[in-house]
This record gives structure tokens, sequence and C-alpha cells, in this order.
């Protein structure tokens, strides 16, 4: 009989143990997304990929379709290409979609927003998307608008002494 | 001044023999394991004793800490309106770090006290040295078991400890704190990865501490003066020990799974 209790409260330690690792793949990680990666892949170059991470979602209208599963870098060209997985349920994505990289909110994290072209031919594994935009390198916009106002603006100001 | 410099060495080679001493404890420890699988009844003695005991403390103390997570987290992120990475914040912290490290400091203090006097007493009173004596070793009968139960106990506590946890932090966060429950836990599953830091986090931390834990517990025990004041110091040495060891582990282990080189 004490055995048995043993046994019992024994078997319940390690039937919660297996409840909290459970609760843990299930509820807390991302055991619900590994199916992602299995998606086809798509390449696109880009200029500039700003903080973009591996993992980053990839959306079209906003809906979450796949996620970035590789970075790296074309020799050749000096350019980002950024491989995508996309869920085979949307596979009639037109050969003119153009990738964007945005950045969710004002400080969220960059994700690749799709736009999809007028084609009639869709992308399949291996297709590379030719229309894409850069990440917005925050540096790079001001220095720009500093020079454009610098050379739109050439007159002095009045009240400013003369040279 | 010559006698200053043999002290310290002497203190050397004695903590060196010392070092060698567990390591060669260790190594028969592992060696008695296959008996356990003989007699399973001695495990599940065991596995009560370090593991259904210790849950108490170790449920509560997750539920706590899961709660301060979320009150902590919630001061700092409502400055910046990022409230709804709270389930992130709370996840990581306890999953990578929290969970392990302080299940082992608990199960340090709890459990791994209880081997050392128990071993301890053993050697004082020569239960040990009467069953040598009947030609029984007692690595296989009374060390294995003891030691299995605590390597298996670690990680299930673990996981318990992590799971209340999070709970704990839900409940401040989406129930006391209007948090919005669906953002709590979108935002943890996109961020939280099963393999790399469930895995390394949970699992592999828990296990390395696990063995420390046990067999640092273990050797002193079998190491004690066989005196009631050499048991009383083998069940501090144990706790503090342990401790130290956890805490450097931790640290390396870190570096070596989420460092960024």
């Amino acid at each position: 009989m004490r055995q048995k209790n043993l046994e019992l409260m024994v078997g319940v330690f390690v039937a919660l143990g297996v409840a909290a690792f459970l609760l843990l793949a299930l509820k807390v990680s991302d055991l619900t997304r590994i199916g992602e990666n299995d998606g086809y892949r798509v390449m696109a170059h880009f200029e500039n990929i700003g903080g973009l991470k591996v993992r980053a979602p990839v959306t079209l209208g906003g809906v979450r379709i796949g996620r970035v599963v590789g970075i790296g870098l074309d020799p050749q060209s000096y350019e980002a290409v950024v491989t995508l997985a996309i869920d085979p349920r949307y596979d009639r994505l037109p050969t003119d979609s153009s990738a964007s990289i945005l950045t969710s909110g004002l400080l969220g994290e960059q994700y690749v927003g799709l736009e999809p072209g007028g084609m009639d031919s869709y992308l399949t594994n291996g297709s590379v998307l030719k229309l894409t935009q850069s990440a917005l390198v925050l540096e790079k916009l001001i220095g720009r608008v500093l020079t454009d106002t610098a050379s739109g603006d050439a007159k002095p100001k009045p009240g400013l002494p003369d040279q | 001044m010559i006698a200053l410099l043999r002290s310290l060495g002497r203190s050397v080679l004695e903590r060196l023999a010392r070092l060698g001493r567990a390591n060669l404890f260790l190594l028969s420890l592992l060696g008695a394991l296959t008996f356990v699988f003989k007699r399973p009844g001695l495990l599940i003695r065991q596995l009560y004793a370090v593991g259904v005991l210790s849950l108490p403390i170790v449920i509560v103390s997750g539920l706590f800490v899961g709660m301060v997570l979320g009150l902590q987290g919630y001061a700092n992120l409502v400055d910046f309106g990022a409230t709804a990475s709270l389930g992130t914040v709370v996840a990581l912290s306890l999953i990578r770090e929290l969970g392990p490290v302080l299940t082992a400091l608990l199960y340090a203090g709890r459990a791994g006290s209880a081997l050392t006097a128990e071993i301890g007493l053993m050697k004082a009173t020569e239960q040990l040295a009467s069953m040598q004596m009947m030609a029984v070793d007692p690595f296989p009968r009374v060390l294995a078991p003891r030691f299995l139960a605590g390597c298996l106990a670690a990680p299930i506590l673990t996981g318990i400890f992590t799971a209340v946890g999070i709970l704990g932090g839900y409940f401040v966060a989406v129930l006391q704190l209007g948090v919005d429950g669906g953002a709590f836990w979108a935002q943890m599953q996109a961020k939280v990865l099963l393999f790399e830091d469930i895995g390394n986090g949970v699992l592999i931390k828990s296990v390395v501490f696990g063995i420390l834990a046990n067999w640092i517990a273990l050797f002193e025990g079998y190491e004690a003066q066989p005196t009631s004041e050499g048991v009383s110091l083998a069940t501090t040495r144990t706790v503090v020990i342990t401790s130290l060891a956890v805490l450097g582990w931790d640290f390396l282990l870190t570096a070596l799974m989420f460092g960024v080189w």
C-alpha cells in the first residue's frame, strides 16, 4: 500500500512535468509555426536590407504568408539576397510582384511586404523577385533632406550677416 | 616563510586530490547506474523524496517569480507603450535563465542538503561500512538511485517552475493589469523558439544543473567527517558549492548558447 501510494505520487509528478513541457512547447513556443519553413522559396535582391533578420515575417496586404529563411550577399552585384519561404497555400502570386522592406510601427521590427503584380504567370520555387524596394535607412534619409534643403535654398537668409 | 609556502602548497594539493576523488566518485556513480534499471523500486522511492517533496516550494516560487516579472516588466514597458511584449519578456527570461537557475538553487537547498545529510549520517552511523562488510557495494544500492532520481527530477521541476512562472506572469499582466491576452501569447509565440530557447534553456541547462547538484550533494555526504559537526559542515558546503557551481556554469552555458560573437 505504501509503495502504491509512492508510485501514484511519482506518477503525478512525472505527469505534471510532461504537462509543463507540453504547455511550453504548444502554448509558449513557435512549435505551431515550424511547418512554415516548408513553403516554396523565392529570392529577392535588395540594395540594403536595413535591420531585417532571419525569421522576420513576410506579409501580403498585412496578412502573414511566410517568413525570411535566409539572408546572404551576392558577391558579384554586392546586393543582399533574401530568401523567403512562402506558404504553399498562397501559390498564385504573380511573377511581377514587388517586395519591400517595411517597419512595423515607428520602432518595430522589420518585415518583408509583398505587393501583387498583374502578370498571368505565378511565382514558383526558386523564382526571383525583380522589383524590390530597400529598407529606409534613417541616416541616408536625413542626409538627403539636408542636401535638398541646402541646394534648393541657396539664397542666404535675411538677417544672416553677409559673408 | 617556508611554512607559509608549505601550507599554501598543502591546501592546493588537498583541493586537487579532492577534485580527483570527486571525479572518480562520479565515474563510479555512472558505472553503477545500470543496476538501477534492475531495481526500479529504489528509483521510485528517491524520485518521491527529491521530486514530489520539492514540488510545493518549486510551484510557489515559480508563481511568485512570474508574477514579479509581470509587474516589473509592465512598470518598465508601459513607458514605451510596449506592454504587448510583456509575454516575451516574461517567457524568455524564465525559459533562458530564471527557470533553470532558480530551480537548481531551490533544489540544492531543498533536496541537495537532505541528500548530503542522509548519506553523511549513513556514513557516521557506519551503515555504508557495514554494507561493504557484507560485500554489498553501496554505489548501486544507495548512491546511484539517488543520483539518477535527482537527474530526472531536475528537468521536470524546471519545466514545472517555468510553466507556472509564465502562468503567474499571465495572471498579473492580463487579468490584473489589463494587458491584451491575445497579444501576450502571440508575441511570446513569435519570439520563443522551441529548440533554441526551450531546448537549450530549460532542457540542457536543467540537466547540467541536475547532474552538478546531485553529484556535489552525494559527494559531500560521502566525504563528510563521520561526526555530527562533520555532517552539518558537509550540508552547508553542499548548498554553497552547488550555488556557486550552478551560477558559474550558467554563465558559461549562456555564453555558449546565446552569446553573440
